[in-house]
C-alpha cells in the first residue's frame, strides 16, 4: 500500500478512520495528564492503575454478560480507582513504601484480574470472546460509537484539567503550601488522580493494560524536554501522544499483522528517543554540541592571549609568529592550528606569511578587553 | 492588653505512638521576631507545621490572633523549607511567587495584572526582579529560598512562618534575609522562624522559643536565653556557647 492510498484511506476507509480517530483521542488525554503524573512522581501509578483495570473489565463481563465497551470502560473504571484508592491507603496507614505498596496493588489486582480471565474462558457460551484482548489491546475492534464515548469523557477530563488548572498546578508543584493556603488539598489529589485513571481506561481498548503505562509516561518526559512552561509541556504531551496514536495505527494500517497497539508504543519510544537526543536545551546532542563550541571558544582566547603576549615581546615590530611557537605555549598543543583558523575567520588574527601569526588590530582589541576582565 | 499573635495550649502530637511534642504551651506576643530552635528531631517543623493546620494534633489548642486557624488563614504567611519542593518544576520564578496569591483569589480565578504586580514588587524587595522570567532550576539555593519569600511577602501577611530560612544560603543571603525579618518587624508583623544557629539567636530576634518534645522555655531571648536552658534542650552539648552567652 503505498502512502497516498493510506492518506485517503485515513480519512475514507471506516476503520481505518475510525481506529486513527480513537488513538489520536488516546494520545491527546494520557499525553496531557500523564504529564500531571510524571511531575508529580506517579509515573509508576499509572502501570499500576491500567494493571489493576483488568480484573474490573472480567467482573463488569460476568456481571452484565456484555461486551459493550461502556459498560466495560465503567468496570475498568472502577477497578483502577479502587486500586489507587487502596494503595494510597496502604501507604498511609503502614510503613509500607510508595514503591512497594504500587508492587503490591498492581500484582494482587493483575493476577485476581488474569485468574478471572481464565475462568471466564472456561465458560460454555462464547460471548467472553475477545475479552483478553484487553491485554495488549485490539484497536481494530473500536467502533464509531467506541470513540464517541472516548471523546466524551475524554473531553470532559480534558476540561475539568482546564478549570482546576490554577490548583492542579499548585498542590502539584507545593502540595502543603496549597494545604497551608486552605486548599482542599486531599480532594484535589483524588480529583487529578481519577483524571489520570480516565486517561487509561480511555486507551485500553486500543492499547491494552500491559503497556497503557508507557503512553502515560512516554509522552509527558518527551514534551518536558522541548519546553521549562507547564503549558506547553501538556500540550505537547497531547500533540505526541497522538502524533504516537495516528502513526501508529497508520504504520500498522499499512501492514499485515502488526497490532496496533504495541506499534503506538513503538511510535511514541522513537518521539521520546528523538526528544532525549535532539531538544534544544536538554537534549544530549544540542549539550555535546554546546560543549563543543565553549571549548572551542575557549581553546580560541588562549591562543589569542598566547599571540598577544608574543606582541607585547616584540614592541612597535609587524612581524609573524609561527604555530610551533604557539604549540609549545599552549596546554593542548594540537588545537593551536584549529584555533588560529578560528581567530582568522573572526578576524582577530592573520596570516603575514606563511605560518607566520600576528593579531590584528581587532585582536589586539579583544585579548585587551580579556585582560581587564581577568584583572 | 493586645491579643497575642499565636497562643499555643497543651499541644501534643505523636508519630506511631511516639511523642513528637509533648504538651507544649506557646505564647507570641504580636510585633515580634521569634525563633524556634532545638536540636534535630525536636519537633520545630512539626510545631509551625501544626499551627497551619497541616498535621493533625491529638490534643491541644492552637489560636492565631484569638482565633483558629482556619478563620485567620488570610493572615498568615508560609515559608516551607526549599528542599521540599522539585525545583526541576517547569516553571518560572513569577509563576512560583503569584502562588502567594491563590489563597486570596480562591477557586477557579486565574492570576491576572494585579497580582503579576504584586510579585513584581515582592521580587524586587528580595532583589530577584530581574530573575522574573528565569525557569526556577536555574536558580541557586539561595535564589530558590529569596523567591519562597517573595512568594510569601506577596499574601501580605500579619503573621509569617519560615521554616529555616537561612538553610544553606551564602552570607549576602542572610544578610538580605535578615534585613528583610526586620522591615516586617517593623511594620508590625510577627515572624516566627525555624532556626539552627544558635550564635545569631541573640543578633537576630528579640523572643525565643527553646524546644526539645517538650518546652524548654519561650520568652524574650535576653530572659529565656541561658546557659542552663541551652543544656536543658541541647543536653550539656553546647559547652562551646557558654563563653559568649555568659552574660544572660
Amino acid at each position: 500500500m503505498d502512502i497516498s492510498q493510506l492518506f485517503y484511506d485515513l480519512f475514507f476507509d471506516y476503520t481505518l478512520r475510525t481506529v486513527a480517530l480513537g488513538s489520536a483521542i488516546l494520545g491527546i488525554v494520557s499525553g496531557a495528564l500523564g504529564s500531571f503524573a510524571v511531575l508529580r512522581k506517579q509515573s509508576l501509578l499509572g502501570d499500576a492503575i491500567s494493571h489493576a483495570a483488568l480484573p474490573g473489565i472480567v467482573i463488569a463481563f460476568l456481571l452484565t454478560r456484555s461486551r459493550e465497551p461502556a459498560v466495560l470502560m465503567l468496570g475498568a473504571l472502577i477497578a483502577g480507582w479502587l486500586a489507587t484508592l487502596f494503595m494510597l491507603n496502604v501507604i498511609r496507614t503502614t510503613r509500607i513504601k510508595d514503591d512497594s505498596a504500587l508492587g503490591l496493588v498492581l500484582s494482587v489486582f493483575f493476577g485476581m484480574g488474569l485468574m478471572l480471565l481464565t475462568f471466564t474462558q472456561k465458560l460454555p457460551d462464547a460471548t467472553q470472546a475477545g475479552l483478553d484482548k484487553f491485554l495488549f489491546g485490539q484497536a481494530a475492534t473500536l467502533l464509531q460509537s467506541d470513540v464517541v464515548t472516548m471523546a466524551v469523557i475524554g473531553t470532559l477530563a480534558i476540561v475539568l484539567l482546564m478549570t482546576f488548572w490554577k490548583e492542579f498546578k499548585l498542590i502539584t508543584f507545593d502540595p502543603e503550601y496549597a494545604a497551608s493556603l486552605g486548599y482542599p488539598v486531599r480532594f484535589l489529589d483524588v480529583l487529578l488522580t481519577t483524571l489520570l485513571v480516565i486517561a487509561i481506561v480511555i486507551g485500553l481498548q486500543t492499547v491494552g493494560v500491559v503497556l497503557m503505562s508507557a503512553m502515560i509516561v512516554a509522552p509527558a518526559a518527551a514534551a518536558r524536554q522541548w519546553t521549562d512552561k507547564l503549558k506547553n509541556m501538556i500540550i505537547l504531551g497531547g500533540l505526541f501522544g497522538a502524533l504516537a496514536g495516528v502513526s501508529g495505527t497508520l504504520i500498522s494500517g499499512s501492514a499485515e499483522k502488526l497490532p496496533t497497539g504495541p506499534v503506538i508504543v513503538l511510535c511514541m519510544s522513537v518521539i521520546v528517543l528523538f526528544s532525549m537526543l535532539f531538544a534544544t536545551n536538554r537534549g544530549l546532542v544540542w549539550n555535546w554540541f554546546r560543549n563543543l563550541q565553549n571549548r572551542r571558544q575557549l581553546r580560541a582566547q588562549a591562543v589569542l592571549g598566547d599571540l598577544n603576549t608574543l606582541a607585547m615581546q616584540h614592541p612597535n615590530q609587524e612581524r609573524g609568529h609561527s604555530s610551533a611557537v604557539l604549540r609549545a605555549m599552549s596546554t593542548n598543543p594540537e588545537g593551536v592550528s584549529l584555533a588560529l583558523s578560528q581567530l582568522k575567520e573572526q578576524g582577530y588574527a592573520q596570516e603575514l606569511s606563511k605560518d607566520a601569526w600576528a593579531l590584528t588590530q581587532a585582536g589586539l582589541d579583544e585579548a585587551g578587553k580579556n585582560e581587564e576582565k581577568e584583572a | 492588653m493586645a491579643v497575642n499573635a499565636i497562643d499555643v495550649t497543651d499541644l501534643t502530637i505523636a508519630y506511631k505512638d511516639k511523642p513528637v511534642l509533648w504538651d507544649v504551651d506557646m505564647e507570641v506576643p504580636s510585633g515580634t521576631l521569634m525563633a524556634i530552635v532545638g536540636p534535630n528531631g525536636a519537633g520545630k517543623t512539626t510545631m509551625i507545621k501544626s499551627i497551619l493546620g497541616l498535621i493533625k494534633p491529638a490534643a491541644g489548642q492552637v489560636l492565631v490572633y484569638g482565633k483558629p486557624y482556619a478563620e485567620q488563614r488570610h493572615l498568615v504567611g508560609y515559608v516551607p523549607q526549599r528542599g521540599s519542593v522539585d525545583w526541576d518544576f517547569p516553571t518560572s520564578v513569577l509563576d512560583v511567587v503569584m502562588m502567594g496569591r491563590y489563597g486570596a483569589l480562591g477557586w477557579l480565578k486565574r492570576p491576572g495584572a494585579s497580582e503579576r504586580v504584586a510579585a513584581l514588587d515582592a521580587l524586587d524587595k528580595v532583589g530577584m526582579k530581574s530573575f522574573a522570567e528565569r525557569q526556577i532550576s536555574q536558580l541557586s539555593g539561595g535564589q530558590q529560598q529569596r523567591v519562597f519569600l517573595a512568594r510569601a511577602l506577596v499574601q501580605d501577611a500579619q503573621l509569617y512562618f519560615m521554616d529555616e530560612p537561612f538553610q544553606g544560603v551564602d552570607a549576602t543571603t542572610e544578610r538580605a534575609i535578615v534585613t528583610l525579618l526586620q522591615e516586617l518587624r517593623s511594620a508590625g508583623k510577627t515572624v516566627v522562624v525555624v532556626h539552627h544557629d544558635l550564635q545569631t539567636v541573640p543578633e537576630y530576634f528579640d523572643w525565643v522559643t527553646m524546644l526539645n518534645v517538650r518546652r524548654i522555655a519561650c520568652g524574650p531571648v535576653s530572659e529565656v536565653f541561658t546557659d542552663n536552658n541551652l543544656r536543658k534542650a541541647y543536653g550539656g552539648k553546647v559547652a562551646f556557647l557558654s563563653a559568649e552567652n555568659g552574660k544572660h
